[in-house]
């Protein structure tokens, strides 16, 4: 246990970094734009409005809001502070629900349906793509081009495909929604029971999408092993196949680790938009209302949230790494 | 370089993927040059019109009459004008009237009119019945009995002085017109969309423009890229660890994220395709830099770039003549990922409501944010949204198999 305190320690710090470097891109990147952000606000608010001395009042009203009178420094420190304290201000488009609040009550939506769907598709995208490179044949050869047509379909064609098929054809599942739109969000078999139903649509097609790009993946990988002088040593020893795809699998899997902890970031976003597509209650959907209503401040939480999401699944990826890889414990030891 | 763009051609995959790629890049010079219209014109006035051949009505009235006598013509107009409802209607009646169901079929229509014919009588009242369903089944039977009427429909012209209608014309019931004698007729092949635009001009101008942006972008990214994996590889050092702590930084900092920011700060009057395609390009260029500078350091100290090192050649030589030509096929293969992922980072952001202005030009994105937004997909609106779809799939699916044939030309070891 000794030998992995540096690796994660390393982790860690890296993690920090990255976490503060967010914080930065996520202030200064809309501060760095040709424009003033307060004053485009204002003209959208005050179209119309011919009183001067008003369109005034509420444009320093906002400059004050925003602190955007203040030096560029005392903001971030403003900021900061603002961020931590868990205010990012009221949302613009639904107001008078501060965003906290409005993203408090979208992210478990998010959490409860991204987490789960790439984890079980990665799963199965590594199981089918092991066994099509170990039986190669037929399944190999009907595996392949529908994971290659399916892993490059965007993921929101995917949703409207299921939606179509299965919600609007098949009327098996409903359109759109968490949840029926008839319910309170309760603890009863109903509510739950709805969730579940509407859960469905919207699990699937992000679990298709990432079963065609795993499985290409770990195919080549599992070629790639099978071929190495190990597995032939192995077979010349006469050890059982079930063995040998065991010890395959296992080294083929972690390049597939590290190939989901750097693509975690765009699987989020392709199923950020299949989310808009099922209207599911979730971020995907709080950024369109965002985006639609002009808020600012929401958009601006939403994303912060949404990298520290994809920072902490990162994080969390490098040190499921660390226990897998044999490697990284024998060179801590050293 | 003969011989390996002899050997690409012989790979199945690059052939496939470029002859699908090819198709696509020529139906979208070609077809402007053949249908030049403006692809954001609207001319149907209604949303989503279906796939088909429109005729137009007045022009085909006064086209000459050709005369065809086809025994199942009137079957086919009744059977098209009986509705769905008006047969359940009917079964309905005649259930009532105590036939058995299993003897009735509303789909076949022959049988169905026979049975009404023999049984049907205005002066029955079913049980249950009221007063506006006796007088609907009436107004049914009139219409029936005027579907089964044999003479024409006339064409009469108003006079606009006394109002009175003067005859000019009887068309007949086997009266057809060769389409070709129509004057106005218009293809739509793949309907119009919510606006009311020919969905497939529209279509085909946005898949030039997605690909343009595809291009754009994946070009800035391809350049950045090159440029920093270059520099950070073979110079090494505190240039390569600055270079990579930034790398490292946009690697797991969701570019997709900063995407959102940057469009969302730009305001949509500044939006143009072209700024979204640069948007694009200086927010992926991190796989690039990365997997150019591992390149870079296994090549840096082969012999023949020690050799031009001691010969006294300046680090560009050494790069633009030692260096690049061993990674041009990668780069060309990073391109055409760039530039694939650069159409769909284009799209998820029309989706969002961030990508280009909208009056425009359209993009495949956009497009797909118009009959999302408009909900073709659940009024089954299929021809708004599913070309688009698949056309984002066949661009990607084309340019990935290209690049899969070329990675297995140039890396002997991936071929099966």
């Amino acid at each position: 246990m000794k030998g992995y305190r540096n690796y994660f320690l390393n982790k860690l710090l890296w993690f920090l970094v990255t976490l503060v470097a967010a914080f930065i891109l996520n202030f200064i990147l809309p501060r760095l734009m040709p424009g003033d952000p307060v004053a485009a606000i204002v003209s959208r608010l005050a179209q119309g409005m011919s009183n001067t001395s008003g369109v005034q009042a509420i444009y320093e009203q906002y400059a004050e809001q925003f602190g955007t009178n203040k030096p560029m420094l005392e903001q971030f420190v403003l900021y900061m502070r603002n961020v931590f304290q868990g205010d990012f201000g009221f949302s613009f488009s639904q107001y008078p629900r501060t965003v906290a609040d409005v993203i408090s009550s979208s992210i478990w939506w998010t959490v409860g349906l991204q987490f789960p769907a790439i984890i079980i598709g990665w799963l199965i995208g590594n199981t089918l793509g092991a066994l099509a490179a170990y039986r190669r044949g037929t399944f190999d050869k009907v595996l392949m081009p529908i994971s290659i047509f399916v892993s490059n379909l965007p993921a929101f064609g995917m949703a409207v495909i299921m939606l179509v098929i299965f919600a609007v054809t098949l009327r098996w599942f409903p359109t759109s929604g968490g949840y029926g739109f008839d319910l309170i969000p309760n603890f009863s078999w109903k509510f739950i029971w709805s969730v579940f139903i509407h859960y469905q649509l919207p699990f699937w097609s992000i679990v298709l999408i990432t079963i065609g790009g795993q499985a290409i993946g770990m195919r080549s990988m599992s070629i790639y092993e099978l071929n190495a002088d190990y597995v032939k040593y192995s077979r010349l020893l006469g050890i059982k196949d079930r063995k040998i795809v065991g010890y395959v699998f296992r080294n083929a899997m972690l390049p597939q680790i590290t190939g989901l902890a750097l693509s975690i970031g765009t699987m989020v976003g392709g199923a950020l938009v299949a989310e808009i597509i099922f209207s599911y209650p979730g971020l995907g959907s709080t950024i369109l209302t965002a985006v639609l209503g002009q808020d600012y401040p929401l958009i601006s939480a939403t994303t912060l949230i949404i990298t520290l999401m994809v920072l902490l699944a990162n994080f969390l990826l490098e040190i499921a790494y660390g226990f897998l890889d044999p490697r990284i414990k024998a060179a801590q030891a050293d | 370089m003969k011989y390996t763009i002899q050997q690409i051609f012989q790979s199945g995959k690059f052939i496939t993927g470029f002859s699908i790629f090819m198709t696509i890049l020529l139906i979208v010079i070609i077809y402007p040059l053949v249908i030049p219209d403006p692809p954001l014109k609207i001319i149907a006035q209604g949303t989503f019109f279906e796939p088909g051949i429109y005729v137009n009505v007045y022009d085909s009235i006064n086209t000459p009459f050709y005369t065809l006598n086809l025994d199942e013509a009137a079957d086919r107009r009744i059977a098209n004008r009986l509705g769905d409802e008006d047969r359940q209607a009917i079964k309905e009646w005649l259930v009532g009237n105590g036939m058995p169901e299993a003897e009735i079929d509303p789909a076949n229509t022959e049988q169905l009119l026979d049975q009404w014919f023999n049984n049907f009588d205005p002066t029955v009242r079913l049980p249950g019945m009221t007063n506006a369903d006796r007088n609907y089944y009436i107004r049914l039977n009139n219409n029936i009995q005027g579907l089964l009427n044999t003479s024409g429909a006339v064409i009469a012209e108003l006079d606009e002085e006394t109002a009175v209608l003067t005859e000019k014309a009887t068309v007949p019931q086997s009266a057809y017109v060769n389409v070709n004698d129509v004057p106005n007729v218009r293809v739509l092949p793949l309907g119009t969309d919510n606006f009311g635009r020919d969905v497939l001009t529209e279509l085909v101008r946005a898949t030039g423009v997605s690909l343009q942006i595809g291009l754009v972008a994946g070009s800035i990214a391809t350049l950045i890229g090159l440029v920093l994996g270059l520099v950070s590889g073979y110079i090494g050092g505190f240039v390569d660890d600055t270079i990579m702590f930034v790398t490292n930084l946009f690697t797991v900092i969701p570019s997709f994220v900063l995407l959102i920011l940057i469009s969302f700060s730009i305001s949509q009057e500044q939006r143009g395709a072209t700024t979204i395609a640069v948007v694009i390009g200086f927010t992926s260029w991190v796989w690039t830099a990365r997997a150019v500078r591992s390149q870079v350091i296994s090549l840096r100290n082969r012999d023949h770039v020690n050799l031009s090192k001691l010969s006294g050649h300046s680090i560009t030589h050494i790069i633009v003549r030692d260096i690049l030509p061993y990674i041009a096929s990668y780069v060309v293969m990073a391109l055409i990922l760039q530039i694939s992922s650069g159409i769909l980072a284009e799209a998820g952001l029309s989706i969002l409501g961030l990508g280009p202005k909208t009056t425009d030009v359209p993009t495949l994105g956009l497009m797909m944010n118009w009959a999302m937004i408009y909900q073709a997909h659940i009024l089954g609106k299929w021809w708004a949204y599913f070309p688009i779809i698949i056309t984002i799939a066949l661009i990607a699916f084309s340019m990935n198999l290209m690049n899969t044939g070329l990675d297995q030309v140039f890396n002997p070891a991936l071929r099966d």
